[in-house]
């Protein structure tokens, strides 16, 4: 009975495995992992020359169910992650209502347990409504089973509430999500400021406004020893100001994303609104920095920031479009292409940070191949390339700033609690 | 008029838009400035009119309120013989919600063959462009470019100096928010030109040098090289990001008076976009004096349309 995959190249960081092994899968566990498995099993799959990984655990992810299912829902959005080989999604809090409360909760989990294809985590408020005004019942939202908590999308301002969120949060045991992003230095900008905000005459965001918002979460967690992760890092000052603080052993990790590692500002040009996003496209000096960041373990955790908006929101003046972009079905090709291929990351060190550091971040036991773990897995094509098409997009949404690209590294398989979630067909 | 000049200058023209300077390569920029050559005399003749665009329709879709650029391009179709149909944001159905490009989407289905395009948002009219198959031409989108102001003022310059490459130019004013200030910078350098942008230093954008001008606070040094200056117009109210000087100040450390031309070239040319606000970044008797060319660039203004309007929409018949 089960799944049996025979004859990939498992890669497996948290057991230190990258070799031709068996894969077999009783139930919704990894029951055997070994060369030549001879075990009976209901499906064998011949996976000789591909890559077996663990499903992908991407902690930042916008569903938008409640309340903007024109974007996307929990159904679309796990859909849409199956395809990309990921199996374990955090759900932001920016849903309408915003995920602050028990009441809340409940309703999108009724939901994940109706329509969710892969595991969905919940990422509760740190304010209500997002507000910055007044704090979560931390304590209450860690015990409806929220993995972490984060104002996604805003900043706390008030440097008092935050501090008073990162005291409830250590003493709740739950990581913060810090979206570090002061909307004063911003000033309204929509793509990064430089030579390219003066050339398409647009207002620039300035690195300030990202760096200086990382430098205080760091000194608060310092100071209340609460476990935070940076989100979307994106330029080279958040990642020298990160280093130091990990060299003097603050609790603090972080995340970047494809896009801050695969596209620049030039992107913009010509006004693409699948291009605005925030924060924004950087210099080329900050997407190298980004890849030292992810070379030298400064940078733990790729995760997508998908983002879906509608195409009545895109399609519109650069400065009126919304910020954002879709991620969940080109994170893994994107970074095999650019981190893999161009010598950056190996194998096993882009597993380590799709799949293990982010399960580790947020205290959940994925991101393994082990034996007794979760069956979640994915099978890759590694070598095969393709086309990134608008017409094969599952997501509800469309804004993909990687449409048209030839990427590599097909998902021809994704598992899912032992259950095949997702299977290429030609 | 020569029409086989016409013919064999258009052969070479394959936009049906006009964008930017930025986009375009000398050849195209002084294949306008030709064009608007030939175009000139026809303002001068009793009956103002050529039948070069009979049967087509331009329509001017004007998001921002604008006088002169909308008037000056109204004139230019009606002398091309061109239907012209002016939409002002307030009586249309704007709005009600309507976006931009299902707006040019039905100009074109209403079988118009130009949409001249002011927006207050950089960017729209590259955006009109791409989803319009007929021809879009930007009157100014947001801090980005005003292609036709600009290549009016080099018409002007050219006219006057008798050439571009060489000269040194000033743009003073407030290079942070001018699609002015852009534009010119794109095509003075394309074309030669030694370009000197003066402001206080809050009003310049970042990366303005890679633009390949030189940055300078110093009006009376600036002026004492210039062979002519481009003095912008300053827009307090426009961007609340921003602290700008106070107007009075301004015109004390940057306004072009006849004290300050005193110590510049004789025979420097002084340039305005218009409208000017006087005793603000120039002096009445500046505007007024013998070194303005000021209503000459707006009579330029009507043979640098033409020759734009006249290009794009025939771009495809050549």
């Amino acid at each position: 009975m089960g799944i049996l995959i025979k004859g990939g190249r498992l890669v497996d960081p948290a057991n230190k495995i990258d070799a031709v092994m068996d894969i077999l899968i009783k139930g919704n566990k990894i029951s055997q992992v070994d060369k030549n498995i001879a075990a009976p099993a209901e499906e064998v799959i011949e996976a000789a020359g591909k890559v077996i990984m663990p499903g992908i655990v991407d902690m930042h992810v916008h569903l938008r169910e409640p309340g903007r299912e024109d974007k996307e829902t929990v159904l679309t959005g796990t859909a849409a992650a199956a395809k990309g080989g990921v199996t374990t999604v955090l759900a932001m809090p920016n849903t309408n209502p915003a995920m602050d409360c028990t009441e809340n909760i409940e309703l999108l989990k009724r939901i994940i347990i109706k329509d969710a294809k892969v595991n969905v985590l919940i990422c509760g408020a740190i304010t209500k409504g997002r507000m910055g005004k007044e704090l979560c019942n931390i304590e209450a939202l860690k015990k409806n089973g929220v993995y972490a908590i984060s104002d996604d999308g805003c900043s706390v301002d008030d440097d008092v509430l935050m501090f008073e969120a990162l005291k409830a949060a250590k003493k709740s045991a739950i990581p913060v999500i810090c979206h570090c992003e002061d909307k004063k230095l911003s000033a309204n900008g929509v793509i990064n400021l430089g030579f390219n905000s003066t050339r398409l005459g647009l207002r620039g965001i300035s690195n300030a406004s990202e760096y200086t918002r990382v430098a205080r979460d760091i000194q608060l967690a310092e100071k209340s020893k609460a476990a935070v992760h940076i989100a979307h890092v994106s330029c080279k000052e958040s990642v020298e100001i990160i280093a130091q603080a990990k060299k003097k052993g603050v609790q603090v990790t972080c995340e970047t994303a494809p896009h801050y590692f695969a596209l620049t500002e030039d992107a913009v040009l010509g006004y693409d609104t699948n291009m605005k996003m925030n924060p924004p496209l950087r210099s080329k000096e900050d997407l190298l920095a980004i890849k030292q960041g992810l070379r030298d373990g400064t940078i733990d955790v790729i995760a997508s920031d998908h983002a879906p908006h509608t195409e009545n929101e895109k399609n519109i003046e650069f400065e009126r479009a919304e910020f954002g972009k879709i991620g969940l079905e080109s994170g893994l090709v994107v970074s095999i292409m650019e981190l893999v291929d161009k010598n950056v990351l190996g194998w096993a060190e882009l597993v380590a940070k799709i799949a293990l550091n982010p399960a580790k971040v947020l205290g959940i036991d994925k991101g393994t191949l082990s034996v007794g773990a979760d069956a979640d897995m994915v099978i890759v094509d590694a070598d095969r390339e393709f086309i990134l098409e608008k017409k094969c997009i599952v997501s509800k949404s469309k804004n993909s700033p990687f449409i048209g690209r030839t990427v590599k590294g097909l998902v021809e398989y994704t598992i899912c609690n032992g259950k095949i979630v997702y299977k290429w067909n030609s | 008029m020569k029409w086989s000049l016409w013919a064999k200058t258009n052969m070479n023209w394959t936009r049906k838009d006009l964008l930017g300077l930025e986009y375009l390569n000398r050849e195209e920029i002084e294949m306008i400035l030709d064009t608007a050559d030939s175009f000139k005399e026809v303002s001068t003749r009793e009956i103002k009119k050529v039948p070069a665009l009979r049967g087509k329709t331009a329509v001017n879709l004007f998001y921002e309120p604008s006088t002169r650029t909308r008037v000056s391009f109204e004139v230019a179709a009606k002398r091309l013989s061109a239907d012209v149909i002016n939409i002002a944001v307030e009586n249309s159905s704007v709005r009600k919600g309507e976006t931009l490009i299902d707006t040019g989407k039905n100009i074109q289905a209403l079988k118009a063959d130009i949409v001249v395009i002011r927006h207050n948002c950089s960017g729209a009219a590259d955006m009109l462009a791409r989803a319009l198959d007929i021809s879009v031409v930007n009157a100014g989108d947001g801090w980005h470019e005003h292609p036709t102001q600009a290549l009016l003022d080099i018409f002007t310059l050219r006219e006057k100096m008798g050439k571009i490459s060489g000269l040194n130019m000033a743009i003073v004013g407030d290079i942070a928010h001018s699609r002015v200030a852009r534009s010119n910078i794109w095509g003075l350098t394309k074309l030669g030109a030694k370009v000197t942008v003066c402001a206080p230093q809050i009003l310049f954008p970042p990366g303005i040098e890679k633009m390949g001008v030189k940055v300078s606070s110093d009006i009376d040094e600036v002026l004492k090289h210039a062979d002519a200056v481009n003095v912008l117009r300053m827009q307090f109210e426009r961007d609340t990001n921003t602290a700008f000087p106070e107007q009075l100040e301004y015109f004390k450390n940057f306004g072009i008076t006849q004290e300050r031309l005193a110590k510049a070239k004789k025979n420097i040319v002084v340039m305005h976009p218009g409208p000017i606000n006087r005793g603000i970044e120039m002096s009445s008797e500046v505007a007024d004096g013998a070194n303005s060319v000021i209503l000459e660039q707006v009579t330029n203004g009507i043979a640098i349309r033409m020759a734009v309007l006249f290009l794009v929409a025939t771009a495809r018949e050549v």
